[in-house]
């Protein structure tokens, strides 16, 4: 079996990148600015409330925290629901205790099944961001455009309806686009995404409808990734974000200003037996000099005004 | 297809002739900082798929790209301050992507070779002509980008042929790091010329400890530190060489950084240490060392009942 030919051609081997999403960018050479009020390092608390359908359609694949055992799946199905209904509670007690505010990722499913959850966020002065429909049903270029928009659309309008906010952030479920996904976002009043985890600072991404703002939103320092796919313990979770905060803070002193982005999920995170070491992670975080905890859009703005 | 590569001879680890390093060195170590660009949408091989999601594959190819523009700076700090060099196993379509990354390296001294053309074509399925044009390809863009001739290669995403490493001596390459069998360079059996496999490691390697072993970043650290303790304690012996195979983005993230650059700190902090490149442990080996290690393993094939 030989390769044909052209698959030793490279049409766009070319100086930058092998698209035209966005320049490549040192991310040690970028003006050193302050965040408002000299803040050094931006905590952004992320958390996602998700909607795990029990009847997935596995298209084109499953999401992480989709539905694992034969039909009727209650084991997956209960235990991510215990994050909507207990976990994040635990959570918002803990936000407000320290005075903490940030950005929850939503489905549209979730603000349409517990609207009360979303009134309980939002009147603690959290910002929600957009999280597409459900969790089962994802973005990707098997849709067609309307189909796709229409995902858009119905989790844009539920959002909207459901929380009175503006609703201008976006994560995709799973973090799964198609290459019209950052289109249909821009056209409809997105100003920022967070699919592309290749930064630790926000930088311009360019639609045929205008540019988008990527912001960082971590993989590697998610609980996801750490205590679920990684299996370490709260502690070196724990000790991992702090590693980080330390580095950040360090490197703010010459580079400027930094984002350290922690995406938390409730039913991970938000357990009895998790919940202490976050606790104790973030009254630390707090007490750092030079953190400034802040929602998305308000890390949006304040990038957007220096640049 | 073969049983048995037959690229090499049984060596057992007992009764070889001792590797002598420059300035008495105890071992050789390098490391080697994988410079890589993954495609967003390469060419499909059969055999092997680039991507685990449909296209667009946003999240790995993100993953990925992190490490050309934040992580490589975090890296290569933490090296800078340890004052190792790097050998650079060089995805060598970088030179025309980010040639901003291949000066860095050329300002610091680091050495470049080849990890093919992009880390998203695989070699499985080429012909003669076409795995041919892939090195030629290597030779020239290191060339031309740096100046430097490749003495080495690691073959894109680990992937080969049978012919792969008669091709690699014939274009005078003196060193490959695909094969694992050993913590000491050895002759590589080929058709002309002369090649080596100089010890790499998938084990000593951010890739398998984050992604495989799921290590926490000071587990890496450690399992760095003690990779070393027993090379550095044999090779009071007979010279061995440890390699520390990185890749910024995975090793860059900041949670990560200081774990490496504490390691690299211990290891250059003892006595009897080659800090050295691959290159330079292969120009040596082959002055040095092939002809006495490559004696001993005709003798004992002859000696063979």
């Amino acid at each position: 079996m030989t390769l044909p030919q052209d698959y030793l051609e490279y049409p766009l081997r070319r100086h930058g990148m092998d698209h035209d999403w966005y320049p490549w960018r040192n991310h040690f050479s970028i003006p050193a600015h302050a965040w408002p009020n000299g803040a050094r390092l931006a905590v952004w608390l992320c958390t996602s409330l998700e909607f795990f359908p029990l009847n997935p359609s596995g298209k084109p694949f499953k999401a992480p925290g989709s539905m694992v055992t034969p039909y009727p799946d209650l084991r997956h199905y209960t235990t991510r629901d215990y994050g909507n209904r207990v976990g994040v509670y635990r959570m918002l007690r803990l936000f407000a205790a320290l005075g903490l505010r940030g950005s929850f990722a939503v489905n549209a499913a979730v603000a349409a099944r517990y609207p009360q959850l979303i009134a309980d966020v939002c009147g603690d002065g959290h910002e929600i961001m957009a999280h597409g429909v459900d969790m089962g049903q994802l973005h990707h270029g098997g849709l067609d455009d309307a189909s796709e928009a229409a995902l858009v659309d119905e989790s844009l309008a539920t959002l909207r309806g459901v929380s009175g906010q503006a609703v201008r952030g976006w994560l995709s479920p799973a973090r799964s686009e198609s290459v019209r996904t950052p289109r249909l976002l821009a056209e409809r009043g997105i100003e920022y995404f967070c699919d592309f985890v290749n930064d630790e600072l926000p930088y311009d991404f360019a639609t045929p409808a205008g540019p988008l703002v990527a912001m960082p939103h971590s993989l590697e320092l998610s609980d996801r990734q750490i205590l679920i796919d990684y299996h370490h313990s709260e502690a070196d979770y724990a000790r991992q974000v702090r590693d980080q905060c330390d580095v950040l803070l360090a490197e703010s002193q010459h580079f400027g200003r930094r984002i350290l982005s922690l995406p938390l999920t409730p039913y991970i995170v938000g357990l009895p037996y998790r919940i202490g070491t976050l606790r104790e992670l973030l009254a630390d975080l707090s007490a750092r000099e030079g953190v400034w905890f802040a929602t998305g859009a308000e890390l949006c703005a304040a990038w957007r005004s220096r640049a | 297809m073969k049983s048995d590569p037959g690229l090499y001879d049984f060596w057992p680890y007992r009764g070889r002739p001792a590797i002598r390093w420059p300035n008495g060195a105890r071992i050789a170590f390098w490391v080697a900082p994988n410079i890589e660009y993954y495609e967003l949408d390469p060419p499909d091989n059969p055999q092997r798929k680039a991507w685990a999601r449909p296209f667009p594959d946003v999240q790995s190819y993100s993953h990925r790209d992190y490490g050309n523009r934040v992580g490589h700076y975090r890296m290569m700090d933490a090296m800078d301050r340890c004052g190792v060099r790097g050998s650079v196993s060089l995805s060598v379509a970088m030179c025309q992507h980010h040639p901003e990354l291949i000066r860095d390296g050329v300002e610091r001294g680091w050495e470049f070779f080849s990890h093919g053309i992009y880390n998203t074509r695989y070699s499985y399925g080429m012909d003669e002509a076409q795995e041919r044009a892939i090195i030629e390809d290597s030779i020239r863009t290191v060339r031309e980008a740096t100046g430097q001739t490749i003495a080495g290669w690691l073959a894109p995403a680990l992937t080969h042929t049978e012919r792969t490493m008669d091709l690699l001596a014939e274009y005078g390459i003196l060193y490959t790091c695909d094969l694992f069998q050993d913590d000491q360079p050895q002759p590589v059996k080929v058709a002309r010329g002369r090649l080596i496999s100089m010890p790499y490691s998938l084990e000593i390697n951010d890739v398998i400890a984050y992604n495989s072993y799921f290590a926490t970043p000071r587990a890496y650290g450690e399992m760095i530190c003690r990779q070393f303790d027993t090379l550095y304690a044999e090779g009071a012996e007979s010279g061995t060489v440890m390699c520390i195979p990185l890749h910024a983005y995975l090793v860059g993230h900041a949670h990560r950084v200081g774990a490496l650059e504490a390691a690299l700190r211990y290891i250059t902090g003892h006595e009897g240490v080659w800090v050295t490149t691959a290159r330079e442990i292969a120009e040596y080996y082959h002055a040095n060392c092939y002809d006495l290690v490559q004696a001993d393993l005709d003798r004992r094939a002859g000696a063979k009942p």
